[in-house]
């Protein structure tokens, strides 16, 4: 498993913490939301992922893509989402991301080349790869940076978006977020290899594993496929393996695992481990963590209240935005 | 005035146009509107499975290789969702893809692709995002196909919100409705009859455009109505002619778009006319000529009607192998003539 740490400037460490604290507070709000019935439909938190969405999508530009998953959230922030209007739309209201129309699955930010979270497991990927060939046919070194979970890399999706990125040379990362289930499903009882990252041999391009609750790790692997993409070689496969602490979504009653595995990996918790890191090279201290924690629950707390104050959409423009 | 389906294979199109016609086939109209659309646009590219050195299974691409090399006439794996998906992200990222299905049944292996990406994603995201792609395929049966290549699925497409539905009968049609769905900002289904690719008739040229959601009187009359989706617009036709000699004037609509549907010209035809027949290839149950009907019955129509809405479609089977069973499968012009004289039996209670 690759942990290289990237040299990094510290103004960006301490931006990367910030964001992972943002992640974090903003699912835990929305878990409270939930609870309270004050959010309705589904969710799906990415508490203790934390470290795949930022060390990920923090490599890229603001003028490269990405498509995201069903556990969304955090990539979304990370490519540079406004909270606020995040919050709206998980509220319902006109002021969201999708003016309430999509909800938490399908939140997008195309301004910043976020282009959605996707409610169809492996739905995003042949969307990326249609990405990378728009790129690569305008000539730019723009990249499109492809995130899907476990359970994507057993869909016919996942084969035919990979090859066809790989024999075009497309520039295109796919990510593979690997939590371990997909739903109640267990990786090892869904595939019979070791990795998903080893079936990149069967694309006939690189492959690699890394540990997705180091951040910098993830950071490391993730911008060595990003530069390999811009230069014009290709697409990469790269899995991130991390763990999510919180069901699949409100219905789960954690039966398929026991609550010593969950414990085991909060232990490895990856806000705490990039906190830990940072300390201990002195780019922080303790103070300035708890600063930023706090900060980040502010913020969250500031957002959830533009989304109460938002109004609700006016049912006269339901039929707005099916067509052009 | 009144086009008479010999004339619109000879010498004239349906819609007034100053523009100066040519004859081609179905298929030359499709390429010609491809290669003069990619000559002034770079953004168009085509893609699907064997597209290039091939030129297509029915030919429709052939030669274009050759002037827009791989890049923008390019061959994909046999991957249906990868071509669906891959045109969408495309298109969301400033291009203007048209994909080729080979057969328009392959595209049940790329319905999440169309149904919940493209036809949603402008939708879910807040009207925030466009998807301007145009996915062509070829319909029907009638070439020995059998089961899996012969199907008229347009109904699935049609049901779906965020879709466009298109199915051309006639070479002008083709290239009008193909270029309308190359300029069009959102996910058009463009549906071709694999037997009418030879058809010849006159094609407009220039900058010829049908307007999406438009439908077509193809022969006009005041006994009845015949509404015929693509091919069997031909076979109404034909009927049309023959039931003239019988002094019966028939009104042929082809309403070219079966989303948006241009319903009022439906509409104004049957209330002229009082019977209407309703025609398509695919099989009746769930089909989109039940739509027609339904939009026909809760209409003005209604109150002119003089007999039961009527509908002739595909037999409740898969489309067969063997060449009578296969013609025996669909309505054929002797099946529409029985039919309409049915229609014209009818009396008002």
């Amino acid at each position: 498993m690759s942990e290289q740490i990237p040299e990094l400037p510290l103004s960006q460490l301490r931006s990367m913490l910030s964001t992972m604290y943002l992640i974090r507070a903003f699912e835990e709000k929305v878990d409270e939301l939930f609870m309270r019935g004050e959010m309705h439909g589904t969710t799906h938190l990415s508490i203790g992922q934390e470290g795949t969405a930022v060390g990920a999508v923090s490599t890229l530009r603001s003028d490269d893509f990405i498509t995201s998953t069903h556990r969304g959230h955090g990539h979304c922030i990370t490519k540079g989402a406004d909270i606020s209007l995040m919050m709206a739309e998980l509220l319902g209201k006109e002021t969201g991301y999708c003016r309430g129309r999509g909800g938490s699955m399908h939140i997008a930010d195309v301004e910043n080349g976020n282009l959605g979270a996707n409610g169809i497991v492996a739905g995003g990927m042949p969307i990326a790869t249609g990405v990378g060939l728009s790129l690569k046919m305008q000539g730019t070194d723009r990249v499109c940076l492809c995130i899907f979970g476990d359970g994507a890399a057993n869909e016919g999706a996942f084969h035919e978006s990979i090859n066809m990125a790989a024999i075009w040379d497309l520039p295109v990362i796919f990510l593979c977020e690997n939590n371990q289930y997909g739903m109640s499903m267990s990786t090892r009882r869904a595939m019979r290899n070791e990795t998903v990252a080893q079936r990149a041999a069967g694309y006939g391009i690189p492959g690699e594993l890394v540990d997705g609750n180091n951040v910098l790790a993830v950071y490391a692997a993730i911008s060595a496929a990003v530069q390999r993409a811009r230069d014009g070689h290709g697409p990469s496969l790269i899995e991130s393996r991390t763990y999510r602490y919180k069901g699949h979504a409100k219905s789960d009653q954690n039966l398929y695992r026991s609550r010593d595995e969950i414990r085991e990996w909060q232990q490895r918790d990856p806000i705490q481990y990039f906190v830990n890191y940072l300390i201990s090279e002195q780019v922080v201290s303790q103070e300035e963590v708890k600063k930023e924690e706090t900060a980040a629950y502010a913020a969250v707390e500031e957002a959830y209240q533009f989304g109460l104050g938002s109004p609700d959409p006016d049912p006269e423009t339901l039929l707005e935005g099916v067509y052009l | 005035m009144t086009i008479s389906h010999q004339q619109s294979l000879t010498g004239t199109v349906g819609e007034a146009t100053e523009l100066p016609l040519q004859q081609m086939t179905y298929a030359a109209a499709i390429r010609q509107v491809l290669q003069e659309e990619m000559r002034k646009d770079p953004r168009i590219f085509l893609m699907g499975e064997d597209i290039g050195l091939y030129g297509g299974a029915f030919g429709v691409t052939r030669g274009m290789l050759e002037e827009f090399g791989e890049e923008r006439v390019r061959d994909t794996p046999i991957s249906e969702q990868a071509i669906a998906g891959c045109a969408i992200g495309a298109a969301l990222s400033g291009m203007l893809p048209v994909a080729e299905f080979q057969f328009s049944d392959f595209m049940t292996l790329a319905m999440d692709q169309i149904v919940n990406q493209g036809a949603k994603l402008r939708f879910m995201f807040g009207g925030k995002a466009k998807v301007p792609v145009v996915f062509r395929a070829p319909i029907g049966s009638g070439l020995g196909f059998a089961a899996q290549h012969s199907q008229s699925l347009e109904a699935w497409f049609a049901h779906i919100p965020g879709l466009k539905v298109v199915l051309p009968s006639t070479p002008a049609d083709a290239s009008g409705l193909l270029r309308s769905a190359i300029h069009d900002p959102n996910v058009v289904i463009f549906l071709e009859h694999k037997a009418l690719y030879n058809q010849q008739g006159m094609v407009p040229v220039g900058d010829w455009r049908v307007p999406l959601g438009k439908a077509e009187v193809k022969h006009k009359g005041k006994h009845l109505t015949i509404i015929a989706l693509s091919i069997m617009v031909h076979r109404a036709l034909t009927v049309a002619d023959r039931l003239a000699k019988e002094g019966i004037e028939a009104e042929v609509i082809d309403p070219r778009s079966l989303r948006p549907l241009d319903e009022e010209t439906l509409v104004d035809s049957v209330s002229n006319t009082g019977r209407v027949l309703i025609v398509q290839e695919a099989v009746l149950t769930g089909g989109f000529g039940g739509e027609i009907a339904a939009r026909i019955a809760a209409s003005k129509a209604f109150y002119y009607l003089d007999a039961p809405i009527m509908r002739l479609g595909g037999a409740e089977i898969p489309i067969p192998y063997q060449i009578q069973l296969e013609k025996r499968a669909t309505p054929q012009e002797e099946d529409i003539y029985q039919a309409a004289q049915l229609l014209l039996r009818q009396k008002p209670a």
